[in-house]
């Protein structure tokens, strides 16, 4: 083969055919992986698609609009729905959205436009990585003895403090990436128009990257949205509608699954799957919205 | 409406300061050691760190004149064009020994505000970079930042048929500035400069990401717009310097302590720098013996 180089002539005599055959090592070790790859990428979405199934299969026939509209039943009881979980559930989130996003896009903007590789933004953006990973009953535990000790009361103020504490790393860090990459020579355009620093972050950096940054608030939203370990001994939980009283109690959909699917009754072990396609499905819908809002049309 | 009228931070900036230049207080047009002159630019020593970036450059930049700066690539020719505005100033480690007076003003005396300066001195980049937003907005982007309360509609229109862009999306002026093809991008970048009607457009290689056909329209539109403004122009292209340019200055690197620092070797009428450069490395240069 070695003289094929020194002499481009001999080349075509020697490549007979261009047919593709399994007969040769390469072809077929090159089919081989392209089947395995193929089918670990099948093997990996089975667990998401096998509990999309068992919450279809067990959790739509309890569908009906009592199911929206009513309160959980008691130990025992026919009928009722998880409308108050629901309602709590959107409220914690609420609670915990207004608590994360100020310090969390506050941060970015900071890590990412003024704190550059200083000290403290190196500090700051490692204790964020860090706490992506806590452990989200630790965000109870904090918030617990933060807010539950201090108020004298498991509260919806509570749970929505546990959920921001995990909320915050994902918006800090999703937002700083999603300012970083504005491209730096639309900043310096803006500059060179005689723009300040607050002027160019202003009207310049976050309206380019709202997508992004709304993106990682989905994400974080969505995550939080389905824990309940933060929820357990912070929002606990209540029987009742949510009554605009942010310091008391609160339903939510991923405590009630919990707890209805230890329960020894059928009815409120139906609820519970019930429960779980509701909160599939919203958190479905924020990953979907997430994904759309990230999509930026007016780019060619 | 002139530069003057629409940069108060500018104008006030003259007014008030008591800074004695080489002519005092005269209006402004006048002021400065020659009133034939609108930036003169001295720069004695341009580090980047302990790294010499340019030495030894004067170019006087003559109003209502296309200047061209050419010569081989690292010549700092691009480094003088940016120090003009103080766009350096991003640069971490940038000094500067020299004078750059703007009109008789020293843009980089102590009480100098950078951001005044870039107000009054419109820039045009290498790479086309609008806004992400709409056409309209982007031209109107400086005028906003300059607090100008005429009518917007109007200027964004003049603006834009200056940039001769406007038959091209004036159908579309909602649309995203980055939807448009590079060549109208950069006319777009245009039309946003000299929305604000500085009287000085630096132009920073403004076609070399541009093809041939919307590059000879950027040029045919410098040549227009030097009827009101002044322009300074890097270019890597010898035939577009000797194309558009009034003037052109020639800069060389030199290698002798060690580094790349470049330097002005020739600064004369392009007529005559092309026809009859008086030196052997502008000669060597015109004829293509090194890039």
């Amino acid at each position: 083969m070695a003289h094929a180089a020194t002499n481009p002539q001999e080349i075509p005599a020697q490549q007979s055919s261009f047919r593709k055959s399994l007969s040769e090592p390469r072809t077929l070790v090159n089919t081989a992986l392209t089947v395995l790859a193929l089918l670990f990428s099948v093997f990996a979405m089975f667990p998401l698609f096998s509990v999309l199934y068992m919450l279809l299969a067990k959790g739509a026939t309890q569908l009906s609009l009592s199911l929206f509209t009513e309160l959980t039943p008691g130990a025992g009881m026919e009928g009722g729905g998880i409308g108050n979980a629901i309602v709590g559930t959107l409220v914690v989130v609420a609670v915990s959205t207004v608590l994360a996003l100020p310090l969390g896009f506050m941060g970015a903007v900071y890590l990412a436009e003024y704190g550059g590789e200083s000290k403290l933004a190196v500090v700051v953006r490692f204790c964020g990585k860090v706490l992506t990973g806590l452990p989200s009953i630790l965000a109870g535990v904090f918030a617990y003895a933060m807010v539950v000790v201090t108020t004298g009361s498991f509260s919806a103020l509570a749970g929505g403090a546990a959920m921001a504490v995990l909320m915050i790393p994902t918006v800090m860090l999703t937002a700083e990436s999603a300012l970083r990459a504005v491209p730096s020579k639309m900043k310096m355009a803006a500059f060179g128009m005689g723009a300040t620093r607050a002027q160019v972050v202003t009207k310049i950096v976050i309206p380019t990257a709202i997508p992004g940054i709304l993106t990682g608030v989905m994400l974080a939203l969505a995550r939080a949205m389905g824990e309940t370990a933060p929820l357990l001994f912070t929002a606990l939980f209540s029987d009742y509608w949510f009554g605009g009283e942010l310091l008391k109690p609160i339903a939510s959909l991923s405590v009630l699954i919990y707890n209805f699917a230890g329960s020894p009754f059928e009815h409120q072990i139906a609820l519970a799957w019930a429960a779980s396609l509701v909160l599939v499905t919203i958190v479905l819908v924020l990953n979907v919205i997430a994904q759309i809002v990230t999509r930026r049309p007016e780019e060619h | 409406m002139t530069a003057q009228q629409l940069s108060p931070a500018m104008t006030d900036s003259k007014r008030d300061s008591d800074i004695p230049t080489t002519s005092g207080t005269v209006p402004v047009l006048k002021a400065g050691s020659d009133p034939g002159v609108v930036m003169d630019c001295r720069i004695k020593t341009l580090h980047y760190g302990s790294f010499l970036a340019v030495r030894d450059t004067d170019i006087p930049i003559v109003p209502n004149e296309i200047t061209a700066f050419i010569g081989p690539s690292g010549c700092g020719k691009s480094t003088v064009l940016r120090s003009l505005n103080r766009m350096n100033d991003f640069v971490n480690g940038f000094r500067f020994t020299g004078s750059v007076h703007y009109r008789g003003q020293d843009i980089y005396a102590q009480h100098v505000d950078p951001v005044a300066v870039r107000r009054s001195i419109g820039m045009v980049f290498q790479q086309p970079n609008p806004f992400a937003m709409s056409i309209y907005k982007n031209v109107a982007f400086g005028l906003k930042l300059n607090n100008f309360k005429g009518n917007y509609d109007e200027r964004v229109e003049k603006a834009l048929r200056g940039a001769a862009l406007w038959d091209e999306v004036k159908d579309k002026l909602t649309t995203s500035g980055l939807s448009l093809s590079g060549g109208q991008q950069q006319r777009l970048c245009i039309a946003r400069a000299i929305a604000v009607e500085p009287e000085l457009l630096l132009m920073d290689e403004p076609c070399s990401a541009l093809d041939p056909i919307a590059t000879r329209r950027v040029e045919d539109l410098m040549i227009e717009l030097k009827e009101k403004y002044t322009i300074a122009i890097v270019t890597h292209n010898l035939q577009q310097a000797q194309r558009v340019a009034d003037r052109t200055a020639f800069m060389f690197v030199d290698t002798s302590a060690g580094g790349r620092t470049g330097y002005l070797i020739e600064y004369r009428p392009s007529a005559e720098l092309f026809e009859d450069p008086r030196e052997e490395r502008t000669k060597a240069y015109i004829r293509g013996e090194f890039s």
